[in-house]
């Protein structure tokens, strides 16, 4: 199964990523993944000009057809201004608006301070409901003090789980182009509404 | 293989210079634009329809009508005419009179329009766009070809006996194109009626429209016109030239940088590497025009977009005398690549043609 880790992390090397990395670990382990990251920040230019154009580059395509096909996702992003970054609503902004129907996620963030954690239930959350993704009930916040407990490899471990779990449970329906003929698109329309 | 201009019509800044043209200033520059094309050797212009400003074309049969009245050869047509929000009976008509007019030398290319507020502009809503885009063109198919038009739809009151005059000239409609960026009921549409499907192209990237393309050129051949190879294919393309191709970049890079549809974005190597966008040298023009035929199979009509983002008209009066001098290499190389059966471009005396041998037949 694949499994693709989207981090938003900006800093070289940055927590957001070693959350990220040790969650997709977790997962690795628990089921046969072949893991795909995609670190946000080395797409940021790209992501932008996607914005103004309408089109993507080859890597940036790349990265969201990625994101489409995978069978499960991670998706991790720092907390800025009580939400996710900028850049990682940026990145889903592009996603297409059912590209995650069904599809099993787990979301991540980390901050300076514990009190930010509740914006994974307040931004993340919602952000995945809205995009049809089934999010899975355990999301892993890592204040800085949070690397330094016990606690956050249980949490990283259960969350794991319940991905790998969605994972194996629900396969990735594979999404075909259906083109409705146009005598049937005729006919609906000459039928009265 | 046809080849000539479409113009978007903007009302853009040069930024090189800080002037902004007034719009009857705009629209006269169209008109020269127009009659140069026809002057170099060109075969189309076509205008876009705009409603909203910076963009003056509102109006594209009374542009074309005028510019029709001071041409002998070129061929009018526009890019796109709104098929949403414009009265189906009312483009029947304004395009039959353009016909009778220019002695033929029209046909038009349908768009669905692409800014939202028009729609209420015009009496229509948005998400209504590809019905309307559907409905509106199954009626104007049917005045075109029917004399009395009974009808009934979902978009607009019903027809009762009516009959859109000027009847098309020589009872053949005008040829019509389907143009699209990203639907793909847009190539089914137009391969269910066996019309063209023009491919716009120019800000996206190749393989998005290799896949419109090939659709409908196999639901064309589905839908019984012929074989996939014999639909009609049209693309748009964008090209700055000067003699030495570090000029053409050096001059062009200030009106790609700050353009307004995609400006202060990627940059003008990413964009052409992206795009089919090509500024160079005439001969470096020659060889990516030639190569779109490698991944649309051949073609018949190519539109270039050569009066935009501010450029000065003597600067687009001068890439029309470059377009002059390389389209008859351009039509000597496609030609000698041409698979044998495909078919060529429409025109008023072929579809003609077409039609009294199906009567004889």
């Amino acid at each position: 199964m694949k499994l693709v880790v989207v981090s938003a992390g900006l800093t070289q090397p940055s927590s957001t990523r070693l959350l990220a990395d040790r969650l997709a670990a977790s997962v690795g382990a628990r089921t046969d993944v072949s893991t795909r990251v995609v670190e946000l920040r080395e797409l940021a230019v790209d992501i932008a000009n996607h914005l103004v154009t309408g089109f993507p580059s080859p890597a940036l395509g790349d990265a969201l057809g990625a994101v489409e096909e995978a069978d499960g996702l991670i998706a991790a992003t720092p907390i800025f201004t009580a939400s996710y970054s900028g850049l990682f609503k940026s990145f889903f902004d592009l996603i297409d608006f059912d590209a995650l129907t069904g599809k099993p996620v787990l979301v991540a963030a980390t901050g300076g301070t514990a009190r930010h954690s509740l914006a994974l239930e307040h931004a993340l959350r919602p952000m995945f409901a809205y995009l049809h993704a089934v999010v899975v009930p355990t999301a892993v916040y890592a204040a800085s003090e949070d690397w330094a407990d016990g606690e956050l490899a249980g949490r990283i471990d259960r969350a794991a789980g319940e991905l790998a779990d969605l994972m194996l449970r629900t396969p990735t329906p594979h999404k075909e182009e259906e083109l409705v003929p146009f005598a049937e698109q005729l006919a609906a329309l000459r039928k009265k509404p | 293989m046809q080849f000539g201009i479409f113009s978007v019509g903007d009302v853009t800044t040069d930024p090189t210079t800080g002037v902004t043209p007034s719009e009857r200033e705009r629209i006269k520059a169209m008109v020269t634009i127009a009659l140069k094309a026809e002057e170099v050797g060109l075969d189309v212009f076509a205008t876009g329809e705009h409603h909203n400003p910076p963009f003056v074309p509102s109006s594209p049969t009374t542009m074309l009508g005028y510019i029709a009245a001071r041409t002998e050869r070129l061929i009018l047509s526009t890019a796109t005419t709104l098929i949403t929000t414009n009265d189906p009976v009312k483009i029947a008509e304004d395009f039959a009179m353009l016909q009778h007019l220019a002695d033929g030398r029209v046909d038009l290319m349908m768009g669905r329009g692409n800014t939202g507020p028009v729609y209420p502009w015009f009496g229509q809503d948005i998400r209504q766009g590809i019905p309307l885009a559907i409905e509106n063109y199954a009626l104007l198919h049917e005045l075109w070809r029917n004399d009395v038009v009974d009808w009934e739809g979902r978009f607009r009151t019903p027809l009762q006996g009516f009959t859109s005059t000027p009847r098309p000239l020589d009872g053949v409609p005008p040829f019509v194109w389907h143009g699209s960026i990203r639907s793909p009921e847009i190539a089914e549409q137009a391969a269910y009626y066996g019309d063209g499907f023009f491919a716009n192209h120019i800000f996206w990237p190749t393989s998005h429209f290799q896949r419109l393309i090939s659709l409908y050129r196999e639901r064309f051949a589905h839908y019984g016109h012929g074989t996939p190879e014999q639909a009609y294919v049209g693309l748009g393309g964008q090209v700055f030239m000067r003699k030495n191709s570090q000029d053409a970049v050096n001059e062009f890079r200030p009106y790609f940088d700050n353009a307004p549809v995609y400006g202060h974005g990627p940059s003008l190597e990413d964009f052409s590497r992206e795009t089919p966008l090509t500024v160079g040298s005439p001969q470096q023009v020659i060889e990516r025009t030639l190569g779109f035929r490698e991944y649309v199979g051949d073609y018949q009509r190519q539109l270039f977009l050569l009066d935009h983002a501010g450029l000065p008209l003597k600067t687009v009066l001068e890439q029309l005398d470059l377009l002059g001098e390389i389209v008859p290499v351009l039509r000597k190389e496609f030609a000698a690549r041409r698979a044998p059966g495909v078919a060529e471009a429409p025109t008023h005396e072929s579809l003609v043609a077409a039609a009294q041998e199906k009567v004889t037949a």
